[in-house]
């Protein structure tokens, strides 16, 4: 116990030290190329970051991540950002058994526990941003749909999230705590593939997360609904224990959490912690 | 030319490639005509042809005035026993023989009760429940023969219809299909490369060399003038081409051979290997005047007898029994000097 | 000594001694280089399979395997794989014989397409086949405007993606069959009068049936495990849609001690409907 403490805490340091370099470098970011050698020897006095980060992100993450992912390299020459975007359950379940990643990004708190729980998070995950749902409709919105409530009606096909997955669970609270009984065509396995439904045309409507109908562009119409407030989702994310290359990931970490990392994660349509 | 409105009536072209086919073939019913030839003359694919398995590039074929050329396989009037039998294997031996008369529009039972009479016919009844897997060769070839004569067809062929059989076996399946092709009221083509097969079976013997006839006649008149190397050898006869001028026959590679015919012109001349007498040493004051000398390029056991192949002056074949040969101390490249007397050759013109 | 074994083995093989016998003999018959890998292979076959025996939660089984929606996917599984493998068997087996016995311009091309399906990502296949026979699909727009049938989110949309991704592997099986199989056969049949689809009906269909048994075994075994294709082109709804694999990989998000129950049944029942079809048709072939 003690010794894990002491590792802890070493970590810490490290990320710290981490850090203040991440901020050094975006600082250099904005200047001039040629500055940019300087300050990676300014940052000597924490172990030079290399190497490649793995993050497991949830799927809905997937553009401002890649673009976070691009940043961080151009900020960090000789470093790499992988990402494996998948359910954030899937996700959970391949870090439990063993799954090389360095870091964990989920879509729900829920999904979080499970890799937490198993003690393969470093620390306490920290919510980064905030999704909320939205209905996607056919462009357009050619069945008028306004409510929540409008897609009870039976003439429509809906699709829904399963609800072992963070965005089916929370539409499920949203429908529960609006009184409302729907039933959907199909539970999707995940928010892409419900809202790729509807990009298809197969379904009218899918219950998916504003980022989501965001990164769709005009293939879909978002609708706002109120019964949305009740099913915020928190996505938590988290170093892991494991970590092979914890300097860059802690690195990564702060980047999402910085201002620039959290005006990407704006512009894709997530709601500030 | 008026075709003739009874039996067949044929002018086969198949091109396939560089080969080509072209024989004409023509038949009365109950004519047996074998078709007679090396391997890949042709001999089957003119059969294929009859069959309506491949298609004619080009002449006609007619079967009781009715032309045939466009009609498909299974609408022709036509039977076939194949080489290896095909017999279904799925099927018992009476299900394939009623297949035919089934797929002409026999009702189940009757199709069953004209097999029946077929194979009681072939003296197969006992086996009728067999599958072809159980039966011998020589009842599966009575079941195939049974099988294509069980649709009424107006031409029979039969692709090699013994070449399967072992050959104690086919002595009597031989006798049986003689039988049966005698009583056949139309016409049966057979395919076969064996001359025996076909003297025995067959009225009428075409042979077919590289896709074309190159002599046709009876059994016996084939047998006693062969007209090309092939047939020579299939017959077991000495073959030559020349000018024959008198008793006098001048071959065309320069040696003589003096004949009992008295002919002018291009001739054959033939005799058997076993009018060949052979000696170490040149004869003096032999009574043969046909003498000419030459070297052993082989020896092999010929039934009872040693076939000597010679070359030399005049390539031949010569038969000597086994005490004849050892007594001559023959061995390959031995020089010995070959007879034959003029009554035992045989010349016809070309 | 052992030299002597061996070559008494190779007779005694040769001979087509008895089954018993010949069993017994071939484990020192056969040649390391060939066992070794060989028995590696298997190893790595059958020890994933033995992991799940190993950590299944023998204890709540009973509990897992009891519940309704266990046995609606089973049953939703079972029907399917089983009208897919028909579907395969209707179109599949003259398409086959079209590929063996026939001689067309571009045969090979097609033929490599049949077979695209086995190559392509199953997940791909079913927005293939979404874009194809979706609702707003090149021929799914007018299956629903004329006659109102929309395949996806449907039982038949489940068949329709099964028998999709197993149909290759029937007409493969079959096609080998009906190539080794003597198409003289059929010659034989068109002398007795038999039209083409007769020679075909009356004898090559029997004759290839161990082939097309095999073939049908492989595809309803496929169409089971069938995962990709299904969810995207036909969803996930219990009872409709969800097949075993689908729950078994929804069950994997929240609960794999579920997943691995429900892997359990999906398992005993193909082994169990293999082996019995096995013993019955696959040995004759």
């Amino acid at each position: 116990m003690t010794r894990s403490a002491r590792r802890t805490r070493r970590t810490l340091q490290v990320a710290g030290a981490g850090a203040a370099a991440l901020l050094a470098l975006s600082a250099c970011s904005s200047s001039d190329d040629s500055s940019s050698s300087k300050s990676d020897t300014s940052a000597s006095a924490s172990p030079k970051m290399s190497g490649t980060v793995t993050v497991f992100a949830a799927a809905s993450l997937k553009e401002s991540f890649t673009t976070l992912g691009k940043e961080f390299e151009t900020a960090h020459p000789g470093t790499k950002v992988t990402f494996n975007f998948a359910g954030s359950d899937t996700l959970a379940a391949s870090i439990t058994s063993g799954a090389p990643a360095d870091v964990f990004a989920a879509a729900s708190p829920k999904t979080m526990a499970i890799v937490t729980d198993k003690g393969d998070g470093v620390g306490t995950p920290a919510t980064f941003v905030r999704n909320q749902l939205e209905i996607a409709t056919l462009p357009g919105n050619p069945d008028k749909v306004t409510s929540l409530k409008d897609l009870t009606k039976s003439s429509l096909k809906v699709v829904l999230c399963d609800k072992t997955v963070p965005c089916g669970a929370a539409a499920q609270k949203a429908l529960t705590a609006s009184k409302l009984k729907l039933t959907p065509v199909s539970y999707e396995e995940d928010v892409k593939s419900a809202l790729n439904k509807v990009v298809l045309k197969e379904a009218d409507a899918a219950v998916v997360y504003k980022t989501d109908v965001h990164a769709a562009g005009s293939k879909v119409e978002g609708v706002e609904f109120p019964e949305s407030a009740d099913a915020i989702n928190d996505y938590p994310i988290v170093l892991l224990k494991n970590a092979p290359n914890a300097v860059a990931a802690k690195a990564f970490i702060a980047l999402v959490q910085s201002a620039e990392g959290q005006k990407v994660l704006s512009a894709a349509g997530f709601l500030k912690p | 030319m008026t075709p003739p409105d009874k039996g067949l009536d044929a002018h086969l072209v198949v091109e396939r490639g560089t080969f080509r086919l072209d024989v004409e073939l023509t038949a009365a019913p109950g004519d047996v005509v074998a078709l007679l030839g090396p391997n890949g003359a042709g001999k089957t694919t003119a059969l294929r042809a009859l069959a309506g398995l491949v298609g004619l590039t080009d002449g006609h074929l007619r079967l009781d005035g009715a032309e045939l050329d466009r009609t498909p396989p299974e609408s022709r009037p036509v039977g076939v026993v194949f080489q290896d039998y095909l017999l279904f294997p799925h099927l018992t031996a009476l299900d394939n023989v009623g297949f035919g008369p089934r797929c002409q529009g026999a009702t189940k039972a009757e199709s069953r009760a004209i097999a029946a009479e077929w194979l009681e016919r072939m003296g197969l009844a006992e086996h009728s429940g067999a599958k072809p897997r159980k039966l011998s060769g020589g009842q599966a070839q009575r079941v195939a023969v049974a099988r294509a004569l069980a649709t009424r067809p107006r031409l029979l062929l039969l692709d090699e219809p013994l070449a399967a059989l072992d050959a104690r076996t086919r002595l009597d399946v031989r006798a049986q299909l003689r039988r049966h092709l005698a009583e056949f009221e139309a016409v049966a083509v057979l395919v076969t490369h064996d001359p025996l097969d076909a003297m025995v079976l067959a009225d009428r013997l075409v042979v077919i060399e590289q896709g074309r006839i190159v002599q046709e006649g009876t059994p016996a008149d084939i047998a006693r003038h062969p007209r090309t190397d092939y047939i020579a050898q299939l017959v077991g006869l000495n073959l030559y081409k020349g000018n024959a001028d008198g008793h006098t026959v001048t071959l065309d590679t320069g040696p003589t051979i003096t004949t009992t015919e008295d002919l002018t012109g291009e001739v054959f001349v033939a005799f058997p290997p076993s009018a060949v007498t052979l000696f170490r040493d040149r004869p003096t004051g032999a009574s043969a005047r046909n003498l000419w000398h030459c070297e052993v390029a082989g020896l092999e056991t010929h039934g009872d007898q040693i076939r000597v192949d010679l070359t030399g002056e005049l390539p031949l074949a010569a038969d000597l029994t086994t005490p004849a040969a050892a007594e001559l101390d023959l061995h390959q490249g031995a020089s010995v000097w070959a007879a034959v007397k003029a009554t035992q050759t045989h010349s016809y013109p070309t | 000594m052992t030299q002597l074994d061996t070559s008494d083995a190779a007779t005694e093989t040769l001979k087509g001694g008895p089954r018993r016998r010949r069993v017994r003999m071939t484990g020192r018959g056969v040649p390391l280089p060939l066992l070794v890998p060989a028995l590696v292979g298997l190893a790595f076959l059958l020890l994933p399979l033995l992991a799940l025996l190993v950590r299944a939660p023998w204890r709540s089984l009973p509990s897992q395997l009891t519940s309704t929606e266990v046995w609606q996917a089973l049953q939703l599984s079972l029907l399917s794989a089983t009208l897919a493998t028909a579907v395969c068997l209707v179109l599949g087996v003259p398409l086959a014989w079209l590929l063996a016995r026939t001689e067309f311009p571009g045969r090979r091309f097609v033929r490599a397409l049949v077979t695209l399906p086995l190559v392509l990502p199953p997940v791909v296949g079913g927005v293939a086949l979404l874009l194809a026979l979706g609702r707003n699909g090149v021929v799914g727009q007018w299956l629903d405007s004329w006659f109102g049938i929309t395949l996806p989110f449907t039982t038949t949309g489940v068949v329709v993606a099964e028998a999709f991704v197993a149909m290759p592997f029937l007409v493969i099986s079959v096609e080998g069959t009906l190539r080794a199989a003597d198409p003289r056969y059929e010659e034989a049949a068109q002398t007795l009068g038999a039209s083409r689809f007769t020679a075909f009906r009356r004898v090559t269909l029997p004759l290839i049936a161990p082939g097309i048994a095999a073939g049908s075994v492989l595809a309803w075994a496929r169409a089971l495990g069938e995962f990709g294709a299904t969810i995207t082109f036909a969803g996930n709804f219990p009872g409709r849609t969800q097949t075993m694999p689908l729950a078994v990989y929804l069950a994997l998000q929240n609960d794999p001690e579920a997943a691995i129950a429900l892997s359990l049944v999906l398992l005993a029942v193909s082994i169990a409907v293999l082996a019995g079809l096995r013993d019955r048709w696959m040995t004759t072939s």
